[in-house]
């Protein structure tokens, strides 16, 4: 066997925008029309985009390589080809060893079972043997915590508990090849730090892994080597500081800025005192560069920020005008920068951050960026819910009858 | 550690260039027969904790079938001026939950891609375990309606006869036959959300081609046109087999077992083929 684990070899995947025919009412009047108009169905097909673009790399036994890039970048497209469940348009890969994905902890869940039967289902639909699960059962309901919840049907459990148990499972199949995708910003941060300890023992104990996340002080512990992604087409593949350090250089939104708009958002950048980041601690700053251009002679502008989470639910919402400054005015080819100032009181998760430029009275929006980018949060608190109101217990006491003036304080 | 073995069989680094030969296909497909009984068991499990009834369900459906069998003959003994005997509601009933097997796997299979959709989309495995799965798990329940008819047919003195023997190899048939159809419809609803309108309407009225309610003896020589609905000789050879006592029509029965290997293997294989782009498809 080569000492190559998993690869790709000039891979290419395009995916086609837009409407398809996904009935056979839309599609059998459109076959007819277009043979008496003598067209083929091609007008359909223009609309395509390379999803993944000449992609080729290597990982050999062992080894563990990161894969980061932004939304949109290809990554979750290259892992479904890795795990077999996609189908690449041209090239092919390589996959020495039994491969184990993690691209959705709970997806073999079925509500109505019990945690204990769910164990055995998402089990082997992970490719476990029942005999193999048996004999494991003990440490993945240990993993999971939920002891107590196990002959409950996970319909009544909590989202975290519904990932602990589903990341419990997936963290014993034991494969050679393991392909993670961002499973960890699930559960609490004390789940979260085992989830990381089960990954690292598992990279020790010799198996290959290919780790993607967004999370990239994660990606520094865990990969040597890691892989940028951009649009599709790989950047850069090397050791793993490098190729972070060329990804923080890069611009937080590549969308071309629209330039048809009398005025529109050249860019949005989120940043720590270090430099450009998107992964905080919970309760930290963040400062957010936004920078407008104007084609047009336009005025009365505001800035709007506002932060929602992966469910689209709002979270917070303000503007340079509702914060006190005046309305801006721009000639045209005039630009204006502004920088706002974020103390992260949110509790851990993922969020984005949204951007638009609007006209004070009118309600106008000229430009809008929706997401901007993503806001990684990480909480050393176990705290749960949206907001992190950073609660310290100051008084814990144990009092017997009357009331509590009688109650020897501390 | 089984499935380890599949990436590494000589094709393992290509494993992609095109879809591998059948009879890998198959041997992977044996290789998650462990998962296949999973999802049955699952779905078996479902439907059980979901209903109030529990095994009533499985013997709800045929009950009715055979009952609205019963009024069928019933009518006609009316107005044929003969009596209703035992054995036409015997042939009823043996003709009417196997055809209640029939409809209840390929409504079934018919939904069990796009009901999986999260399975489908987020993890690898050879995903014709949906539909077969779904038709096994119709089958556990044809057993469980199974045992209620034997006690009827018991009830009823029908008695046994070596010919039961074909029993077996007419539900393997027909087993074959759903398995085939289920692959087929489970990926084309994938592809087209209006096919399984279609293939219900198909199913609703399927029973008034087949002779479910009816022998095709009652037609006589026309009768022949209604055996070319594949699943009427297999009807008609249980029948036959269980409650006269005969053999099946060997001609017509190997009729439908071509038509029975022919939809197996072709739903197979455009299952494969189509399989790789079900996950950008759904």
């Amino acid at each position: 066997m080569s000492d190559i684990a998993l690869g790709m070899v000039n891979v290419y995947k395009k995916f086609r925008k837009g409407e398809t025919y996904n009935s056979l009412r839309d599609l059998l009047p459109a076959l007819t029309g277009k043979m008496f108009r003598g067209q083929g169905l091609d007008a359909n097909d223009k609309r395509e985009f390379w999803a993944l673009q000449d992609i080729s790399f290597e990982v050999k036994h062992g080894e563990a390589l990161g894969i980061i890039g932004r939304n949109g970048a290809g990554k979750s497209t290259a892992l479904k080809i890795l795990s077999r469940i996609m189908k690449p348009t041209k090239g092919h890969m390589i996959v020495n060893g039994r491969l184990s994905a993690l691209l959705e902890v709970t997806a073999g869940f079925h509500p109505d079972l019990t945690g204990m039967e769910n164990i055995f289902l998402h089990g082997t639909i992970l490719g476990m043997s029942k005999r193999e699960i048996q004999s494991k059962l003990d440490q993945i309901i240990a993993f999971s915590g939920l002891e107590e919840f196990i002959g409950t049907p996970v319909k009544r459990y909590s989202s975290g508990m519904y990932a602990r148990l589903g990341f419990s499972v997936a963290a014993h199949v034991n494969p050679e090849v393991l392909v993670v995708d961002e499973v960890l910003s699930v559960g609490d941060y004390d789940f979260q730090k085992r989830c990381m300890e089960r990954i690292h023992s598992v990279v020790k104990g010799g198996t290959t892994v290919l780790f993607v996340s967004h999370n990239l002080k994660s990606v520094t512990e865990l990969c040597q080597r890691t892989m940028l992604l951009e649009h599709g087409k790989m950047v850069m593949i090397g050791e793993t500081n490098a190729v972070i350090q060329k990804y923080l250089n890069s611009p937080v939104n590549v969308a071309t800025p629209d330039e048809s708009k009398p005025v529109y958002l050249t860019s949005v950048r989120v940043r720590d005192a270090a430099g450009e980041q998107n992964t905080f601690e919970s309760g930290r700053t963040a400062w957010v560069d936004i920078e407008i251009t104007a084609r047009k002679r336009v005025e009365k502008l505001a800035i709007s920020i506002w932060l929602r989470d992966e469910a689209e639910y709002e979270l917070f919402d303000t503007s340079t005008v509702r914060l006190g400054c005046d309305p801006i005015a721009l000639q045209p080819g005039q630009s204006y920068r502004c920088t706002f100032e974020l103390t992260l009181n949110i509790a851990h998760g993922k969020f984005e951050l949204c951007a638009d430029v609007l006209h004070v009275e009118l309600e106008k929006i000229y430009d809008q960026r929706v997401p901007a980018g993503n806001l990684f949060i990480g909480s050393s608190m176990a705290v749960r819910g949206a907001v992190n109101c950073f609660p310290r217990v100051i008084e814990s006491v144990v009092y017997e009858g009357g009331t509590q003036e009688d109650a020897v304080v501390r | 550690m089984e499935a380890s073995a599949r990436h590494r069989q000589g094709e393992g680094s290509k494993g992609f260039e095109k879809p591998g030969p059948m009879k890998q296909e198959l041997q992977e497909l044996y290789r998650y027969r462990e998962l296949l009984y999973m999802i049955a068991y699952r779905d078996i499990k479902v439907r059980y904790k979901q209903s109030i009834m529990g095994f009533l369900w499985a013997i709800l459906m045929p009950i009715l079938i055979v009952a609205s069998g019963v009024v069928v003959r019933y009518a006609y003994a009316l107005v044929g001026h003969a009596p209703l005997k035992t054995t036409d509601i015997a042939d009823v009933a043996v003709k009417s939950v196997p055809w209640a097997f029939i409809v209840s796997s390929i409504r079934f299979s018919l939904n069990s891609l796009t009901g999986n959709r999260d399975l489908v989309v987020k993890i690898y495995f050879p995903k014709e375990i949906f539909p077969m799965a779904a038709v096994l798990a119709c089958f556990f329940d044809f057993t469980v309606a199974c045992t209620a008819l034997i006690i009827f047919l018991a009830v009823a003195k029908i008695g046994v006869s070596v010919y039961l023997l074909w029993v077996p190899v007419l539900l393997g048939t027909m087993i074959m036959m759903c398995l085939g159809v289920g692959m087929l419809a489970s990926a084309a609803s994938l592809f087209f959300r209006d096919v399984k309108y279609i293939v219900e309407i198909f199913l609703t009225f399927g029973i008034f081609f087949t002779p479910v309610f009816y022998d095709v003896r009652m037609f006589g020589d026309k009768g022949k046109l209604l055996l070319l609905n594949p699943i009427a000789p297999l009807l008609e050879g249980l029948s036959a087999s269980v409650v006269h006592h005969q053999s099946p029509d060997i001609q017509w029965y190997l009729y439908s077992l071509v038509f029975s290997l022919s939809v197996f293997l072709s739903g197979f294989v455009l299952f494969k083929n189509l399989e790789p782009s079900f996950a950008e498809s759904i």
